[in-house]
């Protein structure tokens, strides 16, 4: 087991085992995505209160957790890269980043469009809100350091050191932005204390979760190999490659 | 020859860098000026209702005092940067993070305390109650040392870069945050009266966590950027 860590660390191994399995991820990925959709567009009950537009939970909620679990894994990576020198989570670290943002604004969005019918407003300025909107500033920030920098393996590094101070500032951050608003305003009607959920909504939720969570594995892996090559463009392996396919 | 000890080392640099601002007292105003500009643009832009402008007043004065700090911020390593000496910072033996705190506050006495002192006048031009503006010079007393210390992170990753003034502003404006919104809200809730012990315990739990944390990533960071 262990060895098979210490060779996943190979940037060559790496690339290699990466493309064998992205196939199989992308196929369980659409998988379970298609399933969860239409379970959750076509068989899921419609909502007593919301009607049917509730339906576009089926991707808000699922992206709004990858968000923040992205953020995770790539302070996670950062760090044992900062740690061990491992190149290989430099790379996921940086990687992730793109995605995660992606999956952040994307929950912005679709929150957004559910909130025009819902509450009346494109835009409230609500706890979760703000929190999510600062969240994504921050991954702009990594990205933004990443692309500054142009050694990559510095870049690499002085991004992950900015994920971990982020990783601290995040629960300060989302307490205050929490407190703040119940300050200033008190409870609106954003305030839904999550009436327990159905469990015709709930089976889709989580298919969708499992498929969203898939999806950023087949995403993630692709980017690293592109990461990857980029990075040895210059070592005997990638040359052959070269060669090979040419 | 004799090698200083960590207490005097830290002497020795506070005192070196208040000497070399003392030398180029005139970049010392550009942010005052700066902080009291932009106070000032706000009753412009929003209008010279009294009552409004004690209502946003709070928030106006924390923004523009943001501004100012974030903007005299990449002069803390800028010279030592350009001149060698920062590397020779990170060669000495004693410990790196100590330093950073010795370099963080010489920049604070600089740049944040003279906030201080022009924050009551900006108070009256926007027409805070006196309790509020007692509050206010409080909150800024605690609050910009932090503003000093978290933007210090994002100086240190971005000094070598050549336009690094846009992604510090992108890196460090989300952290400050917390900062923002206790400290404003602790001015506005004093300014109707009402007892303020919750946000000042928080803010002081702010500075007391960057205080103990941002100085070993400042030195973490600055390591990889020299690198």
């Amino acid at each position: 087991m262990l060895k098979f860590f210490h060779k996943m660390a190979s940037p060559k191994y790496f690339y290699q085992f990466a493309g064998k399995l992205i196939p199989w991820l992308a196929v369980a990925c659409l998988g379970f995505m298609l399933v969860g959709l239409y379970d959750g567009l076509l068989l899921a009950p419609t909502d007593y209160q919301q009607g049917d537009s509730y339906r576009i939970m089926f991707v808000h909620v699922p992206a709004a957790w990858m968000s923040m679990f992205i953020y995770m894994v790539m302070a996670g990576a950062g760090a044992i890269g900062l740690i061990w020198h491992i190149k290989l989570a430099e790379v996921m670290a940086i990687s992730s980043a793109h995605v995660g943002a992606s999956f952040t604004f994307l929950a912005l969005v679709t929150g957004s469009i559910w909130g025009k019918p819902m509450w009346g407003a494109w835009w409230v300025w609500d706890a979760r809100l703000t929190s999510e909107l600062i969240l994504l500033f921050l991954y702009l920030g990594v990205i933004a350091l990443y692309n500054a920098v142009e050694d990559k393996r510095t870049a690499a590094r002085a991004t992950s050191i900015l994920a971990l101070v982020g990783v601290v500032n995040i629960p300060i951050i989302h307490y205050s932005v929490e407190w703040w608003n119940t300050l200033h305003q008190g409870p609106t009607v954003t305030k839904f204390d999550a009436p327990s959920i159905d469990i015709d909504m709930l089976i889709p939720l989580l298919l969708m979760a499992v498929a969203f969570k898939l999806f950023y594995a087949v995403v993630v892996l692709m980017r690293a190999r592109c990461e990857i090559l980029q990075r040895e463009r210059n070592s005997g392996w990638v040359r052959d490659l070269v060669k090979a396919s040419s | 020859m004799t090698t200083a000890n960590l207490s005097q080392a830290f002497m020795i640099l506070l005192r070196r860098d208040l000497t070399l601002a003392y030398r180029r007292r005139s970049e010392m105003i550009n942010p005052l000026l700066f902080f009291v500009l932009v106070t000032a643009l706000f009753p412009l832009g929003i209008g010279a209702d009294p009552t409004l402008l004690r209502e946003v007043g709070p928030g106006i004065v924390w923004v523009a005092a943001l501004l100012a700090a974030l903007l005299s911020l990449e002069t803390i390593f800028r010279s030592d940067f350009d001149d060698g000496s920062l590397e020779q910072l990170l060669l000495s033996p004693h410990p790196l993070s100590i330093l950073m705190i010795a370099k963080v506050f010489a920049h604070w006495l600089i740049t944040g305390l003279p906030l201080l002192v022009v924050a009551p006048l900006l108070g009256v031009l926007l027409d805070l109650p006196g309790d509020a503006i007692k509050t206010l010079l409080i909150t800024l007393a605690l609050g910009t040392p932090v503003l000093s210390l978290i933007g210090t992170i994002g100086v240190a990753l971005t000094v070598g870069l050549r336009k690094g003034g846009m992604i510090l502003s992108l890196l460090v404006l989300p952290l400050y945050i917390p900062v923002l919104i206790f400290a404003a809200n602790a001015v506005a809730t004093s300014g109707a009266g009402l007892p303020i012990d919750a946000h000042l315990s928080l803010l002081t739990a702010l500075l007391a966590l960057a205080i103990s944390l941002s100085p070993v990533a400042t030195a973490a960071a600055l390591r990889i950027s020299l690198s």
